[in-house]
């Protein structure tokens, strides 16, 4: 497609609406200056301004990083007592006293993180409840400095540039602008490395480590933003209304929180502010319900409760996820320009001779079962080397040892020289490992660039740093395996072929040396089969690329390999070329059973 | 009192609330063996149950062997309801949408509660008034019915799904769910009766706990709180550690809040959970697991 009818394509898709959005952004809190809101309004809006910063803190854990955070109110808090107890107790300037509750925040957060992201979902849900009640004990308990159920009061406000913020009106003004720029951040956000990474870990997080994204890291760092975010609201509200007590930071507040989000939309942060809004207004608007309905405003927390529910059940994306969608309908996905992209190249040295994997002594138990049991093997640089066996024989599991996701109970793994066996899984595809899955793994609600970006933005990629060349590069991978054209699509709706090819494009874009692949041609037709093959033979003799798989096809294995090895029991039985093997008697026996041993 | 007479009933006391734990966390434990995923409403389940048993002993004046039938039977049907109402449509869509539904659960119910009951905390008294002296050491009867309950369930248990079709069903279906699928059991039912099952384990719990805490709103975050440290201290997953966990919650808890100091009774639970977490993440009976590609 030429670059004019891309330019108007996309002249096509100019739209009002940022425009408007943005005018209703500036014109809210300016309207104080032009028209006369009473204080009890003015409160509204600072509450609403706090109280988003807060969930676009959710935003990023929930909704982009797929972790669940039940102590938000708690970070909320640390930023509040931040700016409450140095500005009172210890007379601190407002903004050094903010910026300490926010580090104290993010430090937290990071620490919480740490101990707990490692073990996963249920984990972290109770730890978070765990975490936010002690915050609550300890703000009522802790008389001396947090002086207790009484709170802190006369909390001051900041000057800026020598202007005193002592104006309702200047400091909501202030809030805003804090806002407004966070939100922008948080929205850039997915399209960076770390927005991607996060991401990742939301859609598959086994994949994402797999292809080289440091998920543990990733997580904390997600927490660390989200504890942070927490931390610049509450010391924002802190500031604003000037009292505060430990009931602003209980649990039910962090419900309050997470409801927000929910309802607005966990993905955007315009989805966050939205649910703040709503829900800041809800209370109010039940207020003004006709005398016959006025039971409501005594219920409105269990109908919170209903609704989450019913949010989770119906709307799982949100009033803004619905708004998305319903104009996604009147659009059409944007053409891909694909011409001018630069062949793949995978920049392999042949000149070395020496096994580019060699498995020594390899081992791996479950209790008893010894799945994997002493197996000693090596792939030859630039080949195609195949492991084969009957079901339950340790193919698999040998290649999660091989790749980091089981940890071996003995033996040594050294890829290209280098000893990976105390290594995880995203330091072994900095080596350039790379590797597909037998039920494909993929990034099922991002793009098809998008996952294999991903694959590229693994460490120690030999390639230009920039986004640039990120997309350059996995452009190349797409295009390699045939899809370029298909890069914006979202993977989830892609034909199953395709998935798989995605996934090899996503390991491709790695560079890597070594390239694992689980029963590629599982689920493919056997016009799909041909193209595997020739696109194997492609990366083998057309590029060096060393290749170890596992397939229960026979005829592709043979087709496309230079050397198998087989498994039956955890136990090697036979290597040598296709011919060799496939005729060997004891892999005969293996696969058809022992003809003597049956009369 | 002397310090053993003191020691052995603060142990008393500790064996007797970490019951309570215990048996919410075994209703835990079932439901994450069934659908695996945490409900976070569990601890409402003892919070209804025990009110449930204040509308029918003290406001409508049913004898106490009928209004402890009733909550049961009515804490089962709640557990119906609540397993097509909150975790059914949601059973296809991973772990987070269904944690989060069961949140709003929890919401929903406490709220409920507070509009229909008041916040005032209610009473209950104990099954059998008094208790047992021993020497300078008083036994709360309540603390014994809630030991002897405890112990006649964990057999109860043990029989029903070591010793029955039934429960060699459930643990199919919780071991497998697709296996369980082909050979004929119907995994949807089994899921359902686990939540009966679980729910009426959480109303016992409350029950018995009732003329011990006050009845009260708040009373079942509390529980489900020290009762999840359990399941985790104990094993995740895991049927003993669940009761083991529980017992040994309770213990440290009155000894701490005994020796150490009592405001931050609540507290100990959480700081023995950060401890396993950091040293040993899989808990006491737990394995080491890694999700499988």
């Amino acid at each position: 497609m030429s670059t004019q009818t891309l330019e108007a394509a996309r002249a096509r898709r100019f739209s009002l609406w940022p425009f408007i959005l943005f005018a209703i952004a500036v014109a809210v809190p300016l309207l104080p200056y032009f028209t006369h809101v009473s204080n009890f309004v003015l409160s509204m809006f600072m509450q609403a301004t706090t109280y988003a910063i807060a969930v676009l803190g959710m935003v990023v854990v929930l909704g982009y990083t797929g972790q669940i955070n039940l102590a938000q109110a708690a970070f909320f808090g640390f930023g509040a007592y931040g700016v409450a107890l140095g500005t009172v107790t210890y007379g601190l300037s407002f903004w050094v006293a903010l910026a300490i509750g926010i580090g104290i925040a993010g430090v937290a957060g990071g620490i919480l993180g740490l101990t707990t992201l490692r073990l996963g979902g249920h984990y972290l849900a109770m730890i978070t409840i765990s975490f936010q009640q002690i915050f609550d004990l300890v703000a009522v308990n802790w008389i001396p400095v947090t002086h207790g159920p009484d709170g802190i009061a006369g909390i001051g406000r900041p000057s800026l540039f020598g202007y005193e913020l002592s104006d309702d009106r200047a400091y909501l003004l202030l809030c805003s602008m804090v806002l407004y720029a966070l939100m922008a951040a948080v929205w850039y956000l997915p399209q960076t490395r770390l927005g991607r990474a996060m991401r990742g870990v939301r859609e598959n997080e086994l994949a994402a480590e797999v292809v080289g994204v440091h998920t543990l890291r990733t997580k904390v760092i997600a927490f660390t933003l989200c504890a942070a975010l927490g931390g610049v609201g509450g010391g924002l509200y802190a500031g604003g209304f000037a009292y505060i007590s430990p009931d602003n930071f209980n649990f039910a507040r962090a419900v309050e929180f997470l409801s927000m989000v929910l309802l607005g939309g966990v993905q955007s942060p315009f989805g966050g502010a939205l649910g703040t809004t709503l829900l800041i207004l809800l209370p109010e608007w039940l207020k003004e319900m006709p005398p016959g309905l006025q039971f409501i405003k005594d219920v409105y927390l269990a109908i919170y409760g209903l609704a989450v529910i019913l949010i989770m059940v119906f709307m799982p994306e949100g009033i803004w996820g619905l708004l998305r969608n319903g104009w996604k309908k009147f659009r059409t996905a944007l053409p891909i320009d694909t011409s001018g992209i630069t062949p793949l190249n995978l920049d392999i040295a042949v000149a070395e001779t020496t096994p580019l994997l060699r498995l020594e002594g390899m081992q791996k138990y479950f209790g008893g079962l010894r799945a994997v049991d002493g197996i000693d093997l090596e792939v030859s640089r630039g080949t195609v080397h195949a492991l084969i066996g009957p079901n339950g024989s340790g193919k698999t599991t040998m290649l999660n040892v091989v790749n980091g996701i089981y940890k071996p109970t003995g033996g040594r793994i050294i890829i290209d020289g280098n000893d990976v066996t105390l290594k995880s899984p995203h330091e072994r595809a900095a080596h350039g490992l790379g590797r597909t899955f037998q039920n494909i793994r993929l990034f099922p609600s991002m793009s098809a660039l998008e996952n294999v970006i991903v694959g590229a933005q693994r460490d120690n990629n030999p390639i230009e740093p920039g986004a640039k060349a990120l997309r350059a590069r996995a452009m190349s991978a797409l295009q390699f395996v045939g899809l370029a054209d298909q890069a914006n699509a979202i993977v989830r709706s892609l034909p199953y072929g395709h998935q798989r090819l995605v996934e090899i494009a996503r390991a491709l874009a790695g560079h890597p040396k070594l390239l694992l692949l689980d029963e590629p041609a599982a689920g493919l037709n056997q016009t799909e089969k041909m193209e595997l093959v020739a696109l194997l033979k492609k990366l083998r003799s057309g590029h060096g690329l060393t290749i170890f798989l596992i397939d229960h096809d026979m005829g592709l294995v043979e087709k496309v390999s230079d050397r198998i090895t087989v498994l039956n029991f955890g136990r090697k039985i036979a290597e040598g070329t296709p011919r060799e093997v496939l005729r060997h008697p004891d892999v005969i026996a293996a696969y058809l059973g022992d003809s003597n041993a049956a009369a | 009192m002397d310090a053993l007479a003191n020691n052995f009933q603060v142990l008393f006391q500790g064996l007797a609330l970490g019951s309570i734990y215990a048996l919410v966390a075994l209703g835990f434990v079932l439901i994450i063996r069934a659908t695996n995923v945490v409900n976070f409403a569990q601890g409402d389940f003892a919070m209804l149950g025990a009110y449930m048993m204040v509308a029918f002993l003290v406001s409508v004046g049913l004898p106490y062997w009928l209004s402890f039938l009733l909550a049961l039977a009515g804490m089962g049907v709640f557990g119906l309801i609540f397993n097509y109402g909150v975790y059914y449509p949601l059973r296809h869509r991973g772990f987070l949408p269904v944690i989060i539904s069961t949140l709003g659960a929890s919401i929903f119910l406490q709220n409920s509660v507070l509009a229909i009951f008041g916040a005032q905390p209610k009473r209950l008294d104990n099954v059998i008034a008094g208790g047992v002296q021993i020497g300078s050491v008083f036994l709360d009867s309540q603390y014994l019915v809630i030991l002897a309950v405890t112990m006649v369930m964990v057999v109860f248990q043990y029989f029903l799904f070591e010793h029955t079709m039934l429960g060699k069903k459930l643990q199919a279906t919780s071991q497998d769910k697709d296996m369980a699928r082909l050979l004929g059991i119907p995994v949807a039912l089994m899921i359902a009766i686990t939540f009966v099952y679980s729910s009426a384990l959480g109303g016992l719990a409350g029950v018995l706990v009732g003329p011990v805490l006050f009845v009260s709103i708040g009373m079942g975050s509390i529980i489900a709180l020290k009762a999840f440290a359990a399941t985790i201290i104990g094993g995740f997953g895991d049927v003993k550690g669940a009761i083991v966990g529980g017992l040994f919650i309770g213990v440290v808890e009155s000894f701490a809040a005994f020796y150490i100091s009592v405001p931050y009774k609540d507290a100990y639970a959480f700081l023995m959970l950060f401890l396993v977490l950091v040293f040993r993440p899989q808990g006491f009976f737990g394995e080491r697991v890694s999700e499988k590609a």
